[in-house]
């Protein structure tokens, strides 16, 4: 089964993608991630103006079969969080890089950030 | 075995079958109100109630009850759930009029039951190793909930609460462990198991230390595995200033062959519905008591029962209790019903339970062709499905007229099917489910795709069930989004 892999986003080893086009950064799950977790039932956000370490577990996925810690690849001040996943965590699924973002933090992206082509080579 | 699930259904105006309705559709009434003295805002001027003559009623849960599957219609080996049958007397004994006194009745006048609930703090201390028993947390989860408030009042007791934020748990752990740790304010950290199951000795030196509260295990663990260097571990733990806690969900396997407390456990909880015999769950009363080591008694919840000196019982607070977990002495009726097995049974029968768990899981292991990896194993065994997503194998197994194992968990076995026979199946019974794994075995990608086929619902959509709990009764339409 191929997973979409959009090219103008960065990646990580634990499956998030990172969005630095803005000022802030943007981040959430990739397309393969939301595939291994099957149908999303229950998603928990940091809070906006939390300081995180980046690693850190940060948010909570839930599906009917897991529950999954999101690490946060970035350091930095939460700016933002997507309210609408609480209500329609199937957003997760259905539009992951889209309507299904995470939450948006004030930092730096990583180094050791992935490309699009080196992630897919990662999860293949 | 030929196996048909009853289904009772009748025909809409549109023609689509619904199951048997629920009460509330059935026949019912409206009343209505008009002098209340409440807040508007907090009044509805009418109520539909459902009002059904007794014969409906009767029948309405008959029907249910055939639509559905139980441990009174046949093997359900869950594992570690320990889903047995549970025999007839003890309802008997729980239905007897002296049981049903007033939990405000003072001590000189409820000395019948004092000595029972005392007589089970006695058992029960006797048969974990324990000094004595509490008797009032109200399920096994709160027990462990319990456990921790104790361990923590004995921490703060030396001082030291500030710094023993940990509780280590092994992933192999039933998941109320971690939350029952959570729950009572402590860091969870998670111990991998080691290459044959078990927890690593060089590992928990390493994750031990100040900060350490409790180390929480299950023996035999889920993997049905006895914890071999016990001994060690618990010399870790307590180096290292913890107490041992032990989830009693397993017991069974060890009944008046090994304590716990023998082996250097400090706390326990015991799953009354498991190791002994009451109804599991469904939303009722139940029982999770817990023992404890002679320097931890003080700690326990107001009121426990003690003897006095003319041979007579009395409830007390101890000396630095943690308070209350649950109203009065805990949930009486369950406590009696386990009081009336164990005395039942006496204690070769306790012994012969063991046996019997642990005889019943190496039968059924031998008797199936899956892979078992971790083993000897004691009173359960973790089967591997193989190829097959081991929630698609328990579909199948449906169809054979059984309930399936507990599957998926724990994650050190791919595919994992979790099988607990319980100590209650007679050899008879134990050739049909392992006849139903060989069944299932055998079945196609596709014919487990369509399976179940013999029941009354078939695959339930558990995304929406999720996302879209309805959890209470209302007018189909009504509310629907």
């Amino acid at each position: 089964m191929t997973h979409e892999t959009p090219d103008d986003l960065l990646y990580t080893d634990s499956h998030e993608w990172i969005d630095d086009r803005e000022d802030t950064l943007r981040i959430g799950i990739t397309d393969f991630a939301q595939d291994e977790l099957g149908d999303v039932v229950f998603v928990e956000l940091p809070s906006e103006g939390d300081s995180l370490e980046s690693g850190a577990a940060c948010a909570v996925v839930e599906s009917i079969k897991a529950v999954s810690d999101i690490y946060t690849p970035v350091s930095g001040t939460v700016t933002a969080t997507n309210e609408a996943i609480l209500d329609q965590p199937e957003l997760l699924n259905t539009d992951p890089y889209g309507d299904g973002w995470l939450f948006e933090i004030d930092g730096q992206v990583p180094d050791d950030a992935l490309d699009a082509d080196d992630y897919c080579e990662q999860i293949e | 075995m030929n196996y048909q699930q009853a289904t009772w259904t009748r025909e809409t105006d549109t023609g689509e079958p619904v199951n048997e309705p629920l009460l509330s559709e059935k026949r019912t009434q409206t009343v209505t109100y008009d002098d209340v003295d409440l807040p508007d805002e907090l009044v509805r001027d009418e109520l539909t109630l459902p009002e059904p003559a007794e014969p409906e009623v009767a029948r309405h849960y008959t029907r249910l009850s055939q639509m559905n599957y139980s441990v009174e219609h046949g093997p359900y080996p869950l594992g570690s759930c320990t889903m047995k049958y549970n025999p007839k007397f003890i309802e008997d004994v729980a239905a007897l009029e002296d049981g049903a006194i007033h939990p405000d009745r003072p001590d000189e006048y409820a000395q019948g039951t004092l000595g029972i609930l005392h007589g089970l703090q006695e058992y029960l201390a006797e048969i974990g190793g324990m000094e004595t028993a509490t008797l009032q947390p109200p399920a096994g989860a709160a027990g462990e909930f319990t456990g921790l408030l104790v361990a923590r009042a004995y921490h703060q007791s030396n001082d030291e609460d500030d710094q023993r934020r940990e509780v280590i748990v092994p992933a192999s752990a039933h998941g109320t462990n971690f939350a029952s740790a959570a729950m009572a304010g402590y860091d969870v950290v998670e111990l991998p198991s080691d290459e044959d199951g078990r927890v690593p000795v060089d590992a928990l030196e390493e994750a031990v230390g100040d900060s350490t509260a409790a180390l929480m295990l299950t023996n035999p663990n889920t993997l049905g595995l006895f914890e071999r260097d016990i001994a060690d571990i618990a010399d870790i733990v307590h180096d290292a200033g913890g107490l041992l806690y032990y989830d009693g969900a397993n017991l069974n396997a060890l009944l008046g062959r090994a304590r716990p407390g023998d082996m250097g456990f400090d706390i326990m909880h015991y799953n009354v519905h498991k190791t002994f015999a009451s109804p599991h769950g469904g939303g009722g009363p139940g029982a999770g008591p817990i023992g404890v080591v002679d320097e931890l008694t003080e700690f326990l919840p107001d009121p426990h029962v003690r003897e006095t000196e003319d041979g007579s019982f009395e409830l007390y607070e101890p000396a630095e209790s943690i308070g209350k977990v649950h109203g009065f002495y805990g949930n009486w009726l369950v406590l009696l019903k386990t009081y009336a097995y164990i005395s039942r049974l006496g204690d070769g029968g306790l012994k012969d339970t063991s046996a019997m768990a642990v005889l019943n899981a190496n039968y059924l292991a031998s008797q199936i062709d899956l892979d078992i990896t971790y083993g000897p194993f004691h009173h359960e065994f973790v089967a591997s499905a193989g190829d097959v997503d081991a929630a698609e194998f328990a579909k199948g197994m449906l169809d054979e007229g059984v309930h399936p194992p507990t599957t998926k968990w724990p994650e050190i076995v791919d595919e994992a099917l979790m099988t607990e026979p319980t100590e209650a199946l007679s050899k008879e019974q134990l050739d049909v489910l392992a006849a139903a794994f060989t069944a299932t075995n055998r079945k196609t990608s596709d014919e487990l795709a369509d399976a179940p086929t013999t029941t009354a619902a078939a695959r339930i959509d558990q995304t929406s069930a999720a996302r879209n709990p309805r959890l209470s009764w209302q007018d189909v339409g009504e509310n629907d989004e």
